[in-house]
């Protein structure tokens, strides 16, 4: 019996889950969220100086492993990320494991055909049709999931009842969960919607919107960055995030050639790196307040566009603040940095 | 005329052969930075971000030093031989870094196989910028490129021949712009010479044949210079006696690649990360257990 894990990144396990579940017809296998602990088995086995997401997937991998998994299932992007399949099954299998690893994506072009063919290892029964139809309902679950969390992100720091946008999210993401069609996904969404926009929140006439940019998995799981959201909306701060499955998937590429015009940029830097330089850009141009840029330590095509990205926003005379997070990072520094810039954009409100 | 000025450094290594028979076939007067020294060292720190890698800092200091002494700087920028031979980012943001950091002018070209940016076209396209006869351009390219074959394989026959020596056999697996720069590799390779080891170089071998060889250790590995560096270690296990694998810190792709390789070969290995503030002193030591390890297993 195939047992299916895979590492997480934010709430994206609810339609992985789904397609596994429905289209492969396989069991999946859900470790705990990272704690302490799968942070502390993953820095342990891992390489020193590779980046953080390594040591959170590992951790989470082991976990998986402990709980009876045996086929693991990684991703890969445009930088080492695709690279990490690989030497994760060779730790693993060190340390004495026996499992099968499946590397969706290797060297960050994600390929239809290529995805079909190892799913079709895993699942010898899979039909095409079923795998077309389950990836495009899955696919809409994503973009729907990705539309009311940018609802959320713009309002839950406002939220009047605490505690009201997360516990909605969670009943969506189970009713999600359970749908079987798009009409019924459709439907849900629909409901959702409008229910998130019923809770009630009370916008201030004056409140500070700061934009999130940079590496890809620790903006999207919330582990990996500290909550930094959740700091944030403390503080009553609107997020404009544009990094999420939806844009990596589907907008990526027309974003970036359609934009690169806008810096003094003449090529892909790798990664996400040209599309945080062109977001810099825009939230300079749309006047917000202050920009955060966080990456997992070591992420290269971040480090290469730092430097530019303080350029254009001190061209523009908007305040970055840079983090980079690893696995011993320590919360409370996180805290009193953002405390810190927070004081400072009321200063320059103030002004 | 326009005089291009070449940082001894990251691409350096890779294409010197090339791009400088090619400017002088082509009369363009070029100067080339000096080796690594504390001041270029130093203004390279100054000038990168904390994190970025040592190899990279460096670089910046060899742009910084040519800065005002030539009209242009040659920076060009490299993101695949072929979809399973990738470059580092570093390699693919070089230019645009360059470009925001320095008020300089760039000689740029780009090679990226998967749209069909060949090295021809972007040496075409700098000769073409510095404003040559075009009837020059197509024989001198054909110089240079004669130059580089026959210099290649020079290099590759004194590599293969040194293997077949008696004395103790070290293979350097490392980047060349790492292994041969005077801050980074020179100090370790001097002392190794002089403890009357023979060291062979990952790099100087036929890259066809390393980067098939790679296979037996990684399968999935695409960053090209990576491949080759380890497909050596395959190619020549049976002649060594040691591997010394030379990084600078934090290398992405060697972060992974350096940890798979240790698992999966058998020779006796070292694994040397230089930063920042790494002192010959304390790798001395370590070489020298290293060295006094396989002397013993020779003994034996």
């Amino acid at each position: 019996m195939t047992k299916i894990a895979f590492p997480y990144i934010g709430d994206y396990h609810v339609p992985a889950k789904f397609f596994i579940e429905k289209a492969l017809g396989k069991e999946v296998i859900m470790p705990p969220k990272i704690t302490k602990k799968t942070v502390e088995i993953g820095n342990k086995n891992s390489p020193e100086f590779v980046c953080s997401p390594f040591k959170y997937t590992l951790g989470t991998l082991i976990e998986a492993l402990e709980m009876g998994a045996d086929t693991l299932i990684q991703l890969g992007g445009g930088c080492r990320y695709g690279y990490y399949a690989e030497v994760q099954e060779k730790i693993l299998k060190d340390l004495g494991y026996n499992f099968e690893m499946v590397n969706l994506i290797n060297n960050g072009k994600p390929n239809f055909l290529g995805i079909y063919r190892k799913l079709k290892k895993i699942s010898p029964k899979i039909s095409i049709f079923k795998f077309i139809y389950y990836g495009f309902l899955t696919s809409k679950m994503v973009i729907y999931m990705d539309i009311i969390d940018s609802y959320i992100r713009e309002n839950i720091a406002f939220e009047l009842e605490e505690g009201s946008f997360e516990s909605l999210k969670k009943l969506m993401l189970l009713d999600f969960s359970k749908i079987n069609n798009f009409k019924e996904l459709k439907n849900k969404f629909n409901y959702y919607k409008e229910e998130f926009r019923k809770l009630k929140v009370r916008k201030p006439n004056d409140f500070y919107k700061v934009g999130i940019i940079g590496e890809l998995y620790t903006i999207m799981e919330p582990a990996s960055n500290y909550y930094l959201e959740k700091e944030l909306a403390k503080h009553k701060i609107e997020i404009k995030r544009f990094t999420n499955a939806t844009y990596l998937l589907f907008e990526k590429k027309r974003f970036v050639k359609k934009n690169i015009k806008h810096v003094n940029i003449k090529y892909k830097m790798g990664a996400d790196a040209t599309d945080n330089i062109i977001r810099t850009q825009y939230l300079c141009d749309e006047k917000y307040d202050g920009i955060i840029h966080i990456k997992s330590s070591f992420c290269t095509p971040e480090i290469a566009a730092m430097p530019i990205i303080s350029k254009v926003a001190s061209d523009n005379n908007v305040p970055v603040l840079f983090f980079s997070f690893d696995t011993n990072t320590i919360e409370t520094g996180v805290h009193t940095r953002l405390e810190a810039f927070y004081d400072m954009l009321e200063m320059r409100k103030r002004k | 005329m326009d005089k291009v000025g070449i940082p001894r450094n990251i691409f350096y290594y890779y294409d010197k052969d090339i791009v400088e028979t090619f400017l002088s076939e082509l009369k363009i007067p070029y100067i080339v930075s000096p080796h690594t020294n504390k001041k270029i060292l130093e203004d390279g720190l100054k000038l990168a971000s904390d994190e970025m890698c040592l190899s990279f800092k460096i670089y910046l200091g060899h742009i910084n030093y040519l800065k005002d002494k030539c009209d242009y700087v040659f920076v060009p920028r490299m993101c695949n031989l072929g979809s399973d031979n990738q470059m580092c980012t570093n390699f693919m943001s070089a230019y645009d870094i360059v470009n925001n950091l320095f008020d300089i002018k760039i000689l740029n070209y780009d090679i990226d196989y998967d749209s069909k940016h060949f090295l021809k076209k972007g040496l075409f396209k700098i000769a073409n910028e510095l404003k040559c006869p075009s009837g020059k351009i197509r024989k001198a390219y054909k110089v240079a490129l004669k130059t580089y074959k026959d210099k290649k394989k020079r290099e590759i026959s004194i590599n293969e021949g040194n293997l077949k020596n008696n004395k103790i056999k070290i293979l350097i697996v490392g980047h060349p712009y790492n292994v041969y720069d005077d801050f980074i590799g020179s100090s370790i390779i001097k002392y190794l010479k002089q403890n009357d080891v023979e060291v062979i170089f990952s790099d100087r071998f036929d890259s066809e044949i390393t980067n098939k060889l790679s296979k037996k250790i990684s399968k999935e590995l695409y960053f090209k210079f990576s491949k080759e560096n380890i497909g050596s270690i395959i190619y020549a296990k049976d002649k060594i006696d040691g591997v010394i694998f030379l990084s600078t810190f934090p290398c992405a792709p060697d972060s992974l690649v350096t940890e798979i390789t240790e698992r999966s070969i058998d020779i006796p290995n070292i694994n040397l990360i230089i930063d920042d503030n790494a002192s010959f002193a304390g790798l001395e030591t370590r070489l020298e257990s290293f060295l006094d390890v396989l002397k013993e297993r020779k003994n034996d």
